[in-house]
Order: C-alpha cells, then structure tokens, then sequence
C-alpha cells in the first residue's frame, strides 16, 4: 500500500492546487501513468505515479490546496485488500481559480468517460488538440453526426488564446522564479567560465545530415549542443547532480533540463530523461514536444523535478553570451549564445569561422574552475566530432 | 497563387504554433522571428506547416530569403509558379 503524495516540483515549491484527477478508486495504474493535474506557480503540471497498483482511495478532492508531501490518495498492490474508505479532503470554498474552471476529467462516472472515449472525432482533429492543448471533451463538433473536426479545434485554440489569462498567474510566477534566483544568488557561490567554440564542422555535418533529410526531419543546431552537453558530462560528472544537504551529490543519470520561455513572460527548465542515450533525432522530436507542452501547461511532475543540470540557449535573440544563474539545487548551468562568423586564427592562419560562446555558471562549493574548465573542453571536443553525437 | 493567400496560409499555421501572436504586428520586412519573439523550433514548424498546406519546401540554404514576411511570401509565390 504506497501513498501518492503533492510533489515536490522545485526548491522553491511549498504547496499546489489539485486539479482534476484522471483515474478513479479501482482503477489500474502503470508506473510512469499520468493519474492527476496539480496547479503550481510554474504552471499546471500532470502528476505521474511511481508504482503499479490499483488506486484504493482519493483522500483529497479537486480544488484543494495542499503541502508538498501531503498524501493525495492511496495506492495499493495489486490483489491486496481494499482499506476502508475516508472521506476525501474538501476543497476550500470557493475553490480557487483556474482549477476551478477546468473540465473534471476524473469526476466523470464510468459510463460518461465511455462516452468521452466514443466521442466521434477525426485523427486529424485529436492530433491538433493534443498538439494544441484543446480539450475535446469541451467541444461540439460541427462535422457530419457532429464529428469534431480540425476546424473546430483550431476555433478552440483560438478563442482560448483570445482570453486573458488569469490575472496573478503570471504574477506568481514571478514570485517563484524570484524565490528560486534569489536563493540561488544567495545560497551558491556562483563561478562562471566562457570557451569560444568553432562550430564549422558540427554546421557544415548538419547543413549535409538535413539536405538529405525531409522538412520534417531536421535538426536544428540546438539539438547538437544539448546531446553534446550531455556527452560532455559523462566524461566530467561532478557537474551533473545536486548541492543537498550540505553535500555535493553527483547522478549517474543524466537529466538535461532545457529553459524555455513561455509566451508572455517566465520560464520553465523541464527534464530530457536520459538525454546521453537519445539520438539526435529523438532529442528534436522530444524538445519540440517539450516546448509545445511547456506552454500549453501539460508538463509531468518528473520533468520538472529531474533535471540534473539546466541549459541555457538565447542564440535565437541574437544574445552573445549568457550568464546564468543556477538553479538550485542543481550545481551547474550551461549557456548558449548565437552562432556567428567570426575570425579565428589557427595553424598560422586567420579565417572566418561560425563560432558559438559557451559558458558555465557552476557551484563553487561542489566543483572549482578546473573541473569546469574540463567540461567545456569536453564540449568543445564533442562538437568537433557531430558524426559521433 | 496569390500573396494573400499565401499570407493567409502563414496566418493559418502561425496560429496553430503561437497562437497568441498576430501577423498585423508585422511589417513586410520585419525579420519574423524577432517580430513575433518566436524561437527556431517555432520558425521550423511553421516552414514545416508552409509545406503541408502548399506543398513547397525551403531548403535550409534559402533560409535568408525568408526570414521576413515579404521575403517568405514572395518566396513562396515564386515557387509556386515555377511548380
């Protein structure tokens, strides 16, 4: 019998909104299966459960606000007795919003989430929504029988982005990433590196690998920095992992959390599970959807609590280099600025050259300089080799 | 295929992308993606939607002359003649 607790998603993170649950008591649930939404100050977030089981009891309700921690139902073995049911925690009155105006996926009997999973609705018309953040079950379709279509999908998508946004989120946002930096200026003894990296060769095998390759199978440059970092760590692993308890504690696993901005203020670094071991390709695809996820508020609870070390990439803003600050309780942070020609004198020889300034902002009381120093060699030499990332 | 068109095409998939940001914020030679605070993940999808809505793909080595509004419709108008 395991509890399923509010997680924690950040240092900073004290408590979050239950939104909706997406399973009811007696049903199954697989390790790794989305089962709940919670609101946070960095956005709605679904919840993952870490065992298999069925679920034997809710013991809170959507809308209510509880601690990190705080058990919000129970999950037990496999053909173990059911305990005997307690009444689940209230939501306070009123509710608070967004939570509230959200539709109550869970809260639907069997028979209506049925219904919900017979509704007519064409392929293109369900991978839209997906990609879009529509719920179709708030739709009516207007196609034959009243199938919903792309159309009605799209309309969706544009009447939500037409509406405000819920006045105080991105307020609390601020608040959090201020909490987050502000302990993190305070707390970590911050040391910053800068390597000048030539990019012609990681360019000229990309410019070769997508010619060949559809529109829809590019790679874009950043993806080559991120598996590169990756690679990078596994031959310098003290930066990979976190300053806790008041002792530095290196992962094997690496998590590269990748910041990306939302629309209209703020920022999220969710977590590319084992980014080493994804090829090039999978990592577009997974950034992409991440990205897209990111700000359509459909992040999970372990993309935003793993990450292992943050990059950093404002190149697209035509940034030349980046200083970061770390975020805790990680012990490093990579930054990428644009890619841009430059001279660069080598062999005797001066040329023009695409080159990329790569920086680390990294924990002093975990690593010093030439630890930090060896990792930006080691990416350095990984992007001089793009066949082998 | 006319411009406006085409720039309809463009309306049509930026709005599926970045749903909030509008091309009347765009002048003709306003580089897109700084325009519409767009990243490279976007400014690709949209190129990738461009091509299943008109069936034109960019090459990555004609990227320059589509980096703005003008650019990517009068690219798009001319290949599209060419086709």
């Amino acid at each position: 019998m395991g509890e399923f607790r509010m997680p924690s998603l950040g240092a900073n993170m004290e408590a979050g909104t239950l939104l909706l649950w997406k399973v009811a008591p007696g049903d199954r649930v697989t390790r790794g299966q989305v089962i709940a939404e919670v609101a946070t100050d960095k956005g709605d977030i679904e919840v993952e459960v870490f065992e298999d089981g069925v679920v034997d009891r809710i013991l809170v309700d959507p809308g209510a606000d509880v601690p990190v921690g705080t058990p919000l139902a129970i999950i037990r073995s496999e053909g173990a007795p059911a305990a005997k049911p307690v009444e689940a925690k209230k939501a306070p009155s009123p509710p608070p919003t967004p939570a509230e105006a959200r539709p109550r996926e869970a809260a639907a009997p069997p028979a209506a989430r049925e219904a919900e999973r017979q509704r007519r609705v064409s392929p293109l018309a369900r991978k839209l929504a997906a990609e879009m953040g529509v719920d179709l079950s708030t739709l009516t379709g207007t196609g034959p029988g009243g199938a919903i279509q792309k159309e009605d999908v799209e309309r969706a998508a544009a009447e939500k982005a037409a509406k405000p946004a819920p006045s105080d989120f991105h307020a609390r946002m601020r608040r959090a990433i201020a909490a987050s930096m502000a302990r993190a200026n305070r707390e970590i003894p911050h040391y910053y590196l800068e390597a000048k990296i030539d990019m012609s060769r990681a360019l000229a095998w990309l410019e070769e690998r997508n010619r060949e390759a559809p529109i829809q199978e590019r790679i874009l440059p950043v993806v080559l920095l991120v598996k590169a970092v990756a690679r990078a760590l596994k031959d310098v692993p003290e930066l990979n992992g976190f300053w806790l308890d008041d002792r530095h504690q290196p992962q094997e696993k690496i998590h590269v959390g990748f910041a990306v901005s939302l629309r209209g203020g703020g920022l999220v670094a969710p977590a590319i599970h084992d980014t080493d071991a994804k090829s090039l390709q999978e990592l577009m695809v997974h950034i992409g959807d991440l990205i897209q996820r990111a700000r359509a508020g459909r992040l999970r609870s372990s993309e935003m609590a793993d990450a292992t070390i943050t990059v950093t990439n404002l190149g697209d803003l035509g940034v030349e280099t980046v200083y970061g600050v770390i975020n805790p309780p990680q012990v490093a942070l990579v930054g990428f600025g644009r890619i841009a020609e430059r001279p660069w004198a080598e062999n005797g020889l001066l040329g023009v050259r695409p080159v990329l300034t790569a920086t680390l902002s990294a924990d002093h009381r975990a690593t010093d300089g030439r630890r930090g120093a060896q990792l930006l060699d080691a990416l350095r030499r990984h992007l001089q080799e793009p066949e082998s990332l | 295929m006319s411009g406006e068109r085409i720039r309809d095409a463009i309306a049509k998939v930026l709005r599926r992308i970045a749903p909030d940001v509008s091309l009347d914020d765009v002048g003709p030679e306003d580089n897109l993606q700084e325009t519409l605070e767009i990243d490279s993940f976007d400014y690709l999808n949209l190129l990738i939607g461009l091509n299943e809505e008109l069936g034109i793909s960019v090459p990555e080595s004609d990227y320059a002359k589509v980096a703005t509004l003008g650019g990517l419709t009068r690219y798009f108008t001319a290949r599209l003649e060419e086709a």
